[in-house]
């Protein structure tokens, strides 16, 4: 009796250890030893940058690698219709022209891009372990994962929030009206905090239905299980399309929450980010100038009297230098990918995934939205 | 055997016997034998099996350190007294958003045990029926659960969960226009039966069941002893059933006041109020791990009434013993010595199948942990603390098989 309870136990017992150590998973040497050669570099820049006064150019370890390789390697969604989508073996949306332009900025050549398509559990480990030079992966800029993570993020992009989506038909115009309503939750995200929050403090009872993937939670909404399924907006707009009669559903004004989503790149390496940075910053000051890829070439021939506009577009200064690239890296960029409006319209437009953006945050400064770059000069 | 007859392959045992022969053969032969000798070879094999463990255990280890250190975590639990910050949808405990990770975890569990302890119970009871129909002279009734049978054993769990759930509870009528029986009312948003509600006299009334069951028992043995030493029929369970209804009834009509009543599930805003519900999550994950279960159980029990001896049911049958009891009396309770080893490992598998409710939606013990780990990122205790307690209940339920198991064991006299 005896030896027939134990040894089970104890077999199970180093079952249960060995999976449990499995589950951990393994990080490959080699990866590791890159990681360390790299802090040590980034140890010395940051040594040179005190020394040496602002004129200094400096030399980007990661841009170097990349050059080397030939071509950026990009995290990326790639189920997300509108932001990065993978259909026929082609990655398109919003945030895969944000790694085109990168890699426009860097090689001249668009198909320089390297897309890797990560899930939101791999994501951070995959910049941590350099196998990914930048994430663009709707991303929220956080604390936790500005501090703790190492990583570092860049302008934000898209200024997105979670949203409900209910039936047209069920009388609802926004959450106060939701008292005692059933709510579809996708799992594993900050969603089910933010939706516990935006009822707690409306004083509102709910019933959350958690599914485990986007698919089932549509299902389920569908067949009128709940009375609404919350979401990020920018990935409500691609799950209204989803539903059986994306015309009958609609997604109501309340924003639950802030996710300004944007690049993230390894803490470490200033000028990487700085190239990052200012690349997305270029395409939106293209926009509020007026540069589009049609009128580019035009502008450079017969610059406009703006001295900013000569500036960006390298006629004037040294900025493509001091970033380690050719003077005219956003003459290359704006021709190849389009300004920020243009890449915008094609993507999230009416004819994508249609997430308005007139009067809405993802509007330029001066039609009253927070799309706000620096000055480039 | 003898060592000249096979002068290249002599055994060392036998070289030692003969002084000659291990004079001349001496070290390259003693040292060929030795890794030809099975003893050695299984010292050896068993010696390296070790190492090897070890060292992968080892690796292991010091990896999933390696990485903890990398990433700045520690294998601490006290994470589990943080704020949870969400809810968890269940009837049994109802859980705010400020209680902690462990109490989310607790009603992850009780939610698991749920499904479990009802869906052992019924699946027992399918399971014994559809083995005994799967016997049944009636071809209708033989055939139509041999098809039940053999479609629930031969597709997957899954697919069968996400068909019963998403095509045909959802598939049920909205609220609004909810199907209704009486008090009953049925929708996708789940069934809505009325709920018990004690009054302020059901303390006293409780009292008057009590002391009916306890004169019902008192009643049954003494007549039983009667019947057993005066050979008279008394009618046993006739007369112990009296006082069991008789005094719950006295109680409900001598009390003031109803000790209980009734609340009849009504539509306010948009949920049912006033009666008790059965979410169509539960539903689906019970009824789908309950029908798959009790498929296999049917022919562990049809093959344990089979490996009953003939002759005993047509003795059972000759003493003139009607077919129910003959099954009941004579041939279950040897066919259950047969049955109850298989059936553990069903049991144990529908606890671990129980797992799968992430599919439909119903919170269980692995949806709220994946959850606790999504937003702690504290992956290895998660897990870890998941195995254990998935470990531990399938350790009761394997215990408790055992120990009936033992209590049905033939007794050798």
């Amino acid at each position: 009796m005896l030896r027939k309870t134990v040894l089970p136990l104890a077999f199970a017992a180093l079952l249960g250890l060995v999976l449990v150590l499995g589950a951990c998973q393994p990080v490959e040497p080699e990866v590791r030893e890159v990681r360390v050669v790299e802090t040590q570099q980034v140890e010395v820049v940051q040594t040179q940058q005190v020394n040496v006064p602002v004129s200094f150019v400096m030399e980007s370890a990661r841009l170097q690698t990349v050059k080397d390789r030939g071509n950026v390697r990009c995290g990326v969604n790639q189920s997300v219709p509108g932001f990065g989508f993978l259909s026929e073996g082609t990655f398109t949306g919003f945030d895969i022209d944000f790694c085109r332009a990168l890699a426009v900025a860097i090689f001249n050549d668009a198909a320089a891009a390297e897309f890797r398509p990560l899930t939101a559990a791999e994501r951070f480990t995959a910049l941590q372990t350099n196998e990914v030079d930048v994430l663009i992966r709707n991303t929220t800029w956080t604390f936790s994962r500005d501090v703790e993570l190492g990583t570092d993020f860049g302008p934000t992009t898209f200024y997105d929030g979670q949203g409900m989506m209910v039936r047209r038909d069920s009388g609802f115009s926004s959450l106060d009206d939701m008292g005692g309503a059933t709510v579809c939750v996708l799992a594993g995200t900050t969603t089910e905090l933010n939706l516990a929050d935006a009822f707690t403090s409306r004083g509102l009872a709910y019933e959350p239905l958690v599914f485990e993937t986007g698919d089932e939670t549509v299902a389920a909404y569908n067949e009128g299980r709940c009375d609404g399924l919350t979401s990020d907006k920018s990935q409500l707009a691609g799950l209204r399309t989803q539903t059986t009669t994306p015309a009958d559903h609609m997604i109501l004004p309340d924003t639950m929450s802030k996710e300004p989503l944007g690049p993230v790149w390894a803490q470490g390496d200033q000028q990487w980010g700085d190239i990052v940075r200012w690349v997305v910053n270029g395409m939106i000051i293209a926009e509020e100038k007026g540069i589009t890829s049609e009128n580019v070439e035009a502008m450079v021939a017969s610059p406009p009297a703006d001295p900013e506009v000569s500036r960006l577009l390298g006629l004037e200064g040294e900025f493509g230098n001091l970033l380690g690239l050719t003077p005219d890296f956003m003459v290359n960029v704006i021709r190849e990918v389009g300004n920020y409006g243009e890449i915008y319209a094609r993507h999230l437009g009416p004819e994508g995934t249609d997430i308005p953006r007139e009067g809405s945050l993802n509007a330029l400064w001066i039609t009253g939205g927070l799309l706000y770059a620096p000055p480039w000069r | 055997m003898r060592p000249g007859l096979w002068p290249g392959r002599t055994p060392h045992k036998a070289l030692a016997l003969t002084e000659t022969t291990a004079a001349r053969v001496s070290l390259p032969r003693s040292f060929l034998a030795l890794w030809r000798d099975l003893r050695f070879l299984q010292a050896l094999a068993q010696v390296a099996f070790l190492v090897l463990l070890f060292a992968a255990g080892r690796w292991l280890v010091g990896n999933l350190l390696t990485n903890l250190e990398a990433r700045g975590l520690d294998l601490s639990f006290s994470f589990l007294n943080r704020t949870a910050g969400f809810r968890v949808a269940d009837e049994a405990l109802s859980m705010g958003r400020t209680d902690t990770f462990r109490f989310a975890f607790l009603v992850g569990l009780v939610n698991s045990l749920q499904v479990v302890v009802l869906g052992l119970v019924l699946t027992t009871g399918l399971g014994a029926v559809a083995g005994v129909a799967l016997l049944s002279s009636n071809w209708l009734l033989r055939t139509i659960f041999r098809t039940y049978v053999e479609i629930m054993r031969n597709t997957p769990l899954l697919v069968q969960l996400f068909f019963l759930y998403f095509a045909i509870i959802l598939k049920l009528p909205s609220l609004e226009n909810r199907l209704s029986l009486g008090p009953l009312a049925l929708s996708n948003r789940g069934l809505f039966i009325p709920a018990i509600l004690p009054q302020a006299g059901a303390g006293a009334w409780l009292l008057f069941g009590l002391a009916g069951v306890v004169l019902a028992v008192v009643t049954y043995r003494r007549l039983l002893g009667l019947r057993i030493s005066q050979g008279r029929e008394t009618h046993p369970t006739l007369w112990a059933a009296l006082p069991l209804l008789a005094l719950p009834w006295l109680g409900w009509v001598i009390l003031p006041g109803r000790p209980l009543s009734l609340g009849i599930p009504r539509l306010e805003g948009l949920n049912m109020a006033g009666g008790t519900r059965l979410s169509p999550e539960f539903a689906g994950i019970l009824l789908g791990l309950v029908i798959y279960t009790a498929a296999f159980l049917a022919d562990i029990v049809r093959a344990g009434i089979l490996a009953v001896p003939h002759g005993q049911r047509d003795a059972a049958l000759a003493t003139g013993l009607s077919r129910g009891q003959t099954l009941r009396l004579v041939v279950l309770p040897q066919a259950l010595r047969v049955i109850i080893p298989p059936t553990t490992n069903q049991y144990l598998n529908l606890a671990k199948n129980s797992s799968l409710a992430i599919g439909v939606g119903y919170p269980d013990l692995y949806a709220v942990s994946q959850t606790i780990f999504n937003q702690s990122g504290q992956a290895v205790q998660m897990i870890a603390l998941m195995m254990g307690t998935y470990l531990l209940l399938s350790l009761l339920i394997s215990v408790a098989m055992n120990a009936l198991n033992a209590r049905l064991r033939i007794v050798d006299r």
